[in-house]
């Protein structure tokens, strides 16, 4: 009864995309491109400069006096109308969607406008006065444990949110025995995939009812459902929560709207009216969710032939400044895979999760996974080298031998199917390992720099819902009740004209879903994809779901393809019934084919499967009520997910996929640019059900990880300014810097699902950063390399020691000092010492030379206060200034401190002056250390350290001036400032 | 329009696609807004308002330009192409846009507008570009799902295709 | 992210640009291609009263080639000028450079002098301008005046321009005969600003090397060819001359040492060409 007899099986073809017309004729719908009712208002957020800051005032009335606002609401107002989202851990926090007592990071939301448009609504921002008391931010995780440093949350008597420690099998004794114990740390830091659209919704809410109806571009996991309805304070079922059909990526960030979707929903009830908000790219960038940022210090047992007798992992997570649900998942999502795909049956592992003053984290394709390969895999390489091993050699004595599936790791994970050794050979043979080795002599034989790097690695598809609750001990999970499980769902129905409607709840952002379903559902019941129509936007009061719905850890072709296959099947067994009896045959020997229903055998004794399948709608009295045949919904929960063990074993996933990569890459000697030569990937995802979005997958993700691995980074000043603001800072690679990756294949269906597919999205995520950074560390022969691999760290290797600079052409200013500004100068006035003081103590003085003052206020003799317009070029804005003197040595030195705040950023810094009497009057020389954070630091890093000296400058220009020195006039700083020409 | 008043909506005229269209719009009224939220025309998608990811790229008078990087004011009088007019008929695709699907060269499909704007305009100059030349020119824009791969085949493929059969569309 | 109010002039004549320059001074904002003030505008780090439409202005869209060289006016876009059929031959520098300029996709906007007007230290626009001997022409009511591009290059997005006054064209000196140029660059991305720029113009008596992306405006220095010291020694005099500085892309010990490298292959390349 199967299709596979019919002559067109479309699973496994390549089919053009049923989504595609629309997208290239611009009528695709996303959640921006939808109509709103009438009168909906627009929202716009004004986020925290500061990383760390105590909130003292927030003034609003200006704001709301602005034509066109609607509600200015505050961390008070949101507060009054919902609760605390809940948080992942036993710990005494709370996680609110917007500040209420501090900030902890920039870009955290302060204050909420709603208006008539967004333009007015971000009017009305630049209106909203709030006094910030900056507290000492905390960047580094390790740093952030340290007990003299300022804790984050009153709750917590530290900033370490979690700690549990594990052993299985007999580590100790491993680590005793073995030869050799290597060892690797590091650091891998913050990135996200960025969507190219940004997070959206629109939120309503009826007070007849109490219920919330929200549109969101949200994609999972509805476990968040909930988070959501008791944030609100309503029952799941009066949070509606919908999908537009459309949206523009994800990758796993678009989990991240869900605390807008509360803070939007308490809008929207205040205000009365709909309530829209597009989130903007600096907001995305700034705050919507980064992948966590990780230390990690992992240890092996190994004999002298390399292999790895143990394991022992020492994880420090950093979650950012919240426990934002699902976090911390990050970290236990790979736990039942902390062995990659090698045998190793003794593990030891500490995992503590760190907050720090950083956007809080959550869902980002690979999630856990490049942390924990990047680690496992420089592991790899690194014994290969101490033992003076071949790298493939080392990878091939530890791969989970042939024959072993399914395979159960000492942490817990059922291995589902494969042949990794099979595999791993295939790729070396087929991907041409042997010539990449001969190009990588003949590269160094010329002199150049040239590395191979190896990756091991298992893909982890359909997660467990309940390995989350690792990071709870046995007894708290006892208490909590057993979580496990992952629920797909699958509804299909007929029409009255015998079409097929297949409706789930995936939610995809561009990954075919519904070309796929229509294949599966074609393939099962005769028919062509054409004929299936597939509905995947998400509506929580209309559709099937459950808590594991979403489009995540790549759950889509193992279970959502394999729970439609199942209600195909359910559907299809009742109109079997139905069409034996009417073609007199049983009903096992009815067949679904080419459009019809048929005895098997005998094709011309058959039905048109469209009036098969309208029979339940017009003649339902013929149809006995077991063979209804209208609509049908399959759940489908596999039953290998089981929750933790007592001994924490957790089948964290329910398919494994593996993964074995090449490459060599190429450095610049010049520019310490690393250029991928060559890269091989070779996948086993099981049964492959679109060969051309297989691909797809594949290429995507690797560009994700040639981003994360060369590009990208979420940066982070000391004092928690936040560095990559734009697409400008934050570097997401083009068609310029994305090879073609060569991908093969090897299929070893999975025994768990059932069509056998796995996923495959993340898996270049997980191995690729790590596989690049092997070679780029084998072309320069590093022990340590983090994360990015930028040109100017590895040039850093290669330029060796510099020259000393030549007396004459010492830098007026010092090297800079990381992120912050470091400068000097001098200026010579037509002054005495003693005038020159005399003015840098008068507030009239400083009134006329501090650039842009509107008046000085004099506090005190050595404190001073100024509203003061500053600007670089066209970049101007009013600050306020708050500047005192120490350090007084009349008249020869003072040292002048100043805090200057305004809505494009604050600066503050301090500059000791000194005076020097010479023959014409004073020389004057300024030597000043300055940080510059909020708007400016995160759009304009490039250009901060020249907009400093320009204004700094500005002032000892108007000073010389003041004293009657040489007129401000064009080339005057050329002429001050000589060494600048 | 000698001059327009700040925070007063002004009339704007300009040719979409062929057809005269007119809307109102303040001065700082980008054009990625007004194409889309005061025409209607939705296909141009905003991805980052700074000019760099391409996805809002439209023509403007006959040369791929980012509309985010326009004010609506500014095209007073010209002439606008868009993704809504790159299809030669309804229901049926020009020959970069079936190159498009059959190379899978879009996944979710957001910045695909504006790649195929700047692509159209491109081919028509250059029917014949290496592949470094094009990659070169697509780098002007950021796709996040594809890794690209199938973007320069389908454009590939798209340029011979055009330059085999010059009358179609 | 979009701009605060402005009032917006669509200038019909140089004299209506003026006046609104003169009356609004630094609160009016000439916009010709936008490619660089409207993310300033939609991130309203710029927030000016008005905004003044240079680009219906006849007068400023030619490139004139004639004996003191190419003027560009102010409404030459970028691609304009990369399909200018004279390019390769008057201005060789600027037909190396101008690919650099930005994409494709953002050349067709923006325009030559707008680049100069804004004058990031980045830019190879302005670069290119110092290392030329260009001039830029301003004027304004009151005038017209011509400042060389080593004086109107002050620093950090700061020019010579005064207020009321308007870049009406650039003026560069044509391709000296018996000259060679050569242009390098290197970013982290295709199209990404510099991390350092080199532009190199050699001829028998002299080698001139101009360096962006490193102090806060582009530098130029001219090598004596016959002083006896090698050029390795004075490129690398010259590179800590730039004080150069860390920031999020590179630190300063790299960019110096990539004007010492860069800078070298960049005249030997000029030198080539020129031989």
């Amino acid at each position: 009864m199967s299709a596979a007899n019919s002559s067109t099986q479309w699973c496994g073809q390549s089919v053009e995309r049923v989504e595609d017309a629309a997208l290239l004729t611009g009528r695709g719908r996303f959640i921006d491109d939808l109509a709103t009712k009438p009168g909906t208002l627009h929202a716009a957020i004004l986020r925290s400069p500061h990383g760390h800051a105590r909130l003292a005032a927030i003034r609003t009335d200006a704001a709301r006096a602005l034509p066109g606002i609607a509600a200015v609401l505050t961390g008070d107002d949101i507060r009054k109308l919902s609760a605390s989202l809940v948080v992942g851990v036993k710990a005494p926090v709370e996680c609110w969607p917007i500040a209420t007592d501090r900030v902890r990071y920039v870009g955290e939301p302060v204050a909420v406008v709603v208006a008539t448009s967004r333009y007015i609504a971000e009017d009305a921002l630049d209106l909203i006065e709030v006094d910030y008391d900056t507290l000492p931010a905390i960047v580094d995780p390790v740093a952030a444990l340290n007990p003299t440093q300022p804790v984050l949350h009153d709750g917590l008597k530290s900033n370490l949110a979690s700690e549990r420690t594990f052993r299985y099998g007999e580590p100790e004794e491993a680590f005793t025995e073995a030869a050799h114990r290597i060892a690797v740390t590091i650091r891998y830091p913050r990135n996200s995939c960025t969507p190219m659209e940004t997070y959206g919704l629109v939120a309503e809410y009826d007070p007849g009812e109490d219920a919330y109806d929200v549109l969101a571009n949200f994609m999972g996991p509805f476990s968040l459902h909930a988070v959501m309805a008791r944030a609100l304070k309503v029952p799941g079922n009066r949070f509606r929560l919908r999908t537009p059909p459309d949206s523009g990526g994800s990758f796993g960030v678009k989990q991240g709207v869900f605390p807008y979707i509360v803070l939007m929903g308490v809008a929207a009830r205040v205000t009365g009216q709909p309530v829209k908000w597009i989130e903007d790219r600096l907001e995305h960038l700034a705050a919507s969710v980064s992948a966590t940022n990780r230390v990690t210090t992992l240890k092996a047992a190994v004999d002298s032939d390399g292999r790895v007798r143990a394991l022992d992992w020492d994880q420090l997570e950093d979650v950012g400044a919240h426990i934002r649900a699902p976090e911390p998942a990050t970290l236990y999502r790979m736990h039942g895979n902390l062995t990659g795909a090698y045998d190793i049956r003794h593990v030891s592992v500490r995992n503590r999760v760190v907050l720090t003053n950083k956007t809080p984290t959550g869902l980002n394709r690979g999630f856990g996974g490049p942390q924990v390969y990047y680690a496992l895999e420089r592991l790899m390489q690194r014994i290969a080298v101490e033992l003076k091993l071949d790298p493939v050699e080392v990878i091939r004595r530890n791969l989970i031998p042939s024959g072993a599936f399914p395979y159960r790791t000492a942490t817990g994970a059922l291995l589902d199917s494969g042949d990794y050794v099979k595999a791993f050979g295939l790729a070396l043979q087929d991907g041409g390992f042997a010539e990449l080795r001969q190009r990588q002599a003949t590269a160094r034989a010329e002199g150049r720099l040239y590395g191979i790097g190896l990756t091991a690695a298992v893909e982890p598809s359909v997660s467990n819902m309940g390995y989350i609750t690792t990071v709870l001990t046995p007894d708290e999970r006892r208490k909590a009740g057993p979580k496990n499980g992952a629920q797909a769902t699958a509804t299909i129905s007929l029409d009255p004209l015998g079409g097929v409607t297949v409706h789930v709840s995936s939610v995809p952002q561009g990954q075919g879903h519904r070309t796929v379903l229509a294949q599966i559902v074609a393939d099962d019941l005769g028919l062509k994809p054409s004929d299936i129509r597939v509905v995947t936007d998400f509506d929580s009061a209309r559709d099937a779901w459950s808590i594991a719905s979403g489009n995540y850890s790549s759950r889509f072709a193992a279970a959502v393809g394999g729970a439609a296959k199942l209600a195909s099947g359910k559907i299809k067994a009742k109109l079997a019934r139905t069409a034996a009896a009417q073609l007199n045959v049983a009903a096992d020997d009815i067949e679904f084919a080419g459009g019809k229903v048929r005895a098997r055998g005998n094709p011309d004794n058959a039905l048109p499967f469209s009036r098969l399948a309208a029979t339940s709608h017009w003649s339902p009295g013929l149809v006995p009520e077991e063979n209804q045949a209208l609509r049908e919904t399959a759940f489908w929960s596999p039953t290998q997910l089981t929750a933790p063990t007592e001994g924490d074993e957790i089948n964290s996933s329910l398919c494994h996929g593996f993964i074995f990569d090449f490459c060599g890459v190429e450095i610049d000697r010049v520019t310490g640019a690393a250029r991928i030569d060559k890269y091989v990937t070779m996948h086993d995802c099981g049964t492959i059900l679109h060969p051309g979005m297989v691909a797809g997958q594949v290429t995507g993700g690797f560009a994700h990880a040639v981003g994360a691995a060369l590009y990208e980074e979420y940066a982070y000043g000391d004092d928690g300014s936040f560095l990559t603001g734009t697409f400008a800072d934050y570097l997401v690679p083009t068609t310029m810097e994305v090879p073609a990756p060569v991908i093969l294949h090897y299929e070893t269906p999975s025994p768990f699902t059932p069509l056998g597919a796995k996923g495959v999205g993340e898996g270049n995520c997980m191995s690729t950063p790590v596989c690049l950074a092997n070679a780029v560390a084998d072309a320069l022969g590093l022990d340590a390399i983090d994360l990015p691999l930028t040109p100017a760290k590895l040039a850093a290797h290669i330029h060796g020691a510099e020259s000393t600079p030549p007396q004459q052409e010492r830098p007026a200013l010092a090297a800079g000092k990381g992120r912050a500004l470091h400068g000097a100068g001098e200026a010579h006035v037509n002054a005495s010492a003693d005038a020159v003081w005399r003015m840098l103590l008068d507030p009239n003085t400083l009134a006329t030379i501090i650039p842009g003052a509107h008046g000085v206020e004099k506090l005190s003799d050595t404190h001073f206060r100024a509203d003061v317009t500053l600007g670089v070029g066209p970049v101007t804005g009013r600050y306020k200034a708050d500047i005192r003197l120490s350090d007084l040595d009349a008249p020869r030195a003072v040292t002048l401190t100043g805090i200057v705040t305004g809505a494009l950023g604050d600066a503050r810094g301090a500059g000791r002056i000194t005076l020097t009497p010479d023959e014409a009057g004073t020389r004057v020389a300024y030597d000043y250390d300055a940080a510059i954070g909020g708007k400016v630091a995160s759009i304009g890093g490039r250009l901060l350290d020249g907009a400093a000296k320009v204004v700094i400058r500005q002032f000892f220009a108007a000073l010389v001036r003041h004293t009657g020195g040489a007129p401000a006039k064009r080339g005057l700083f050329a002429r001050l400032f000589g060494r600048d020409t | 329009m000698p001059r327009l008043t700040a925070g007063e909506r002004h009339t704007v005229r300009f040719t979409l696609n062929g057809r005269a269209v007119e809307a109102q719009a303040e001065p700082r009224m980008l054009l990625t807004d007004f194409l889309r939220h005061e025409l209607g025309a939705t296909g141009t998608h905003v991805g980052c308002e700074h000019g760099v990811c391409g996805a809002c790229t439209v023509e403007i008078d006959g040369v791929p330009a980012r509309s985010c990087l326009t004010l609506a004011v500014q095209t007073d009088g010209a002439s606008i192409r868009t993704v809504e007019g790159l299809a030669p008929e309804p229901g049926r695709l020009s020959v970069l846009q079936e190159a498009f699907r059959r190379h899978h060269a879009l996944q979710c499909g957001f910045c695909t507008a504006g790649i195929l704007m700047s692509l159209d305009n491109y081919l028509r100059r250059q029917p014949n570009p290496s592949e470094h030349e094009l990659r070169e020119f697509l780098g002007g824009h950021i796709c996040r799902c594809t890794g690209y791969v199938p973007i320069v085949a389908a454009a590939m493929d798209a340029a011979r295709r055009l330059r085999e059969s010059p009358s179609d569309v | 992210m979009k701009p605060a109010r402005f009032d917006y002039i669509r200038a019909a004549d140089l004299a209506e640009a003026h006046d609104a320059l003169a009356e609004y001074g630094n609160d009016a904002r000439v916009i010709a291609g936008g490619q660089t003030l409207m993310p300033m505008l939609s991130m309203r780090l710029v927030r000016p009263k008005v905004v003044v439409d240079i680009m219906h202005l006849p007068a400023l869209r030619g490139i004139e080639a004639g004996g003191n060289g190419i003027r560009i006016g102010a409404g030459v876009r970028q691609a304009e000028l990369l399909a200018w059929p004279g390019l390769a031959e008057h201005l060789p520098l600027l037909n190396a450079a101008l690919p650099w300029v930005g994409h494709a996709q953002t050349r067709s906007r923006g325009t030559v002098c707008g680049s100069a007007a804004h004058a990031d230290p980045s830019a190879e626009i302005p670069l290119c301008l110092l290392a030329l001997g260009a001039t830029i022409e301003l004027s304004s009511r009151r005038g017209r005046r011509r400042v060389p591009a080593a004086d109107f290059f002050t620093g950090m997005m700061t020019t010579a321009r005064a207020e009321n006054e308007l870049i009406e064209a650039v003026h560069i000196p044509g391709k000296q005969a018996g000259s060679g140029c050569a242009f390098k660059e290197f970013g982290r991305r295709h199209g990404d600003f510099a991390i350092v720029a080199c532009a190199a113009i050699v001829t028998a008596a002299s080698v001139r090397l101009a360096v962006g992306g490193v102090a806060d405006k582009p530098v130029l220095r001219d090598f004596a060819i016959d002083d006896g010291k090698p050029l390795d020694e004075a490129l690398d005099a010259f590179a800590w001359a730039l004080d150069a500085r860390d920031d999020l892309h590179a630190t300063g010990r790299y960019r110096r040492e990539l004007v010492r490298q860069m800078g070298r292959d960049t005249i030997e390349e000029a030198r080539r060409c020129h031989a």
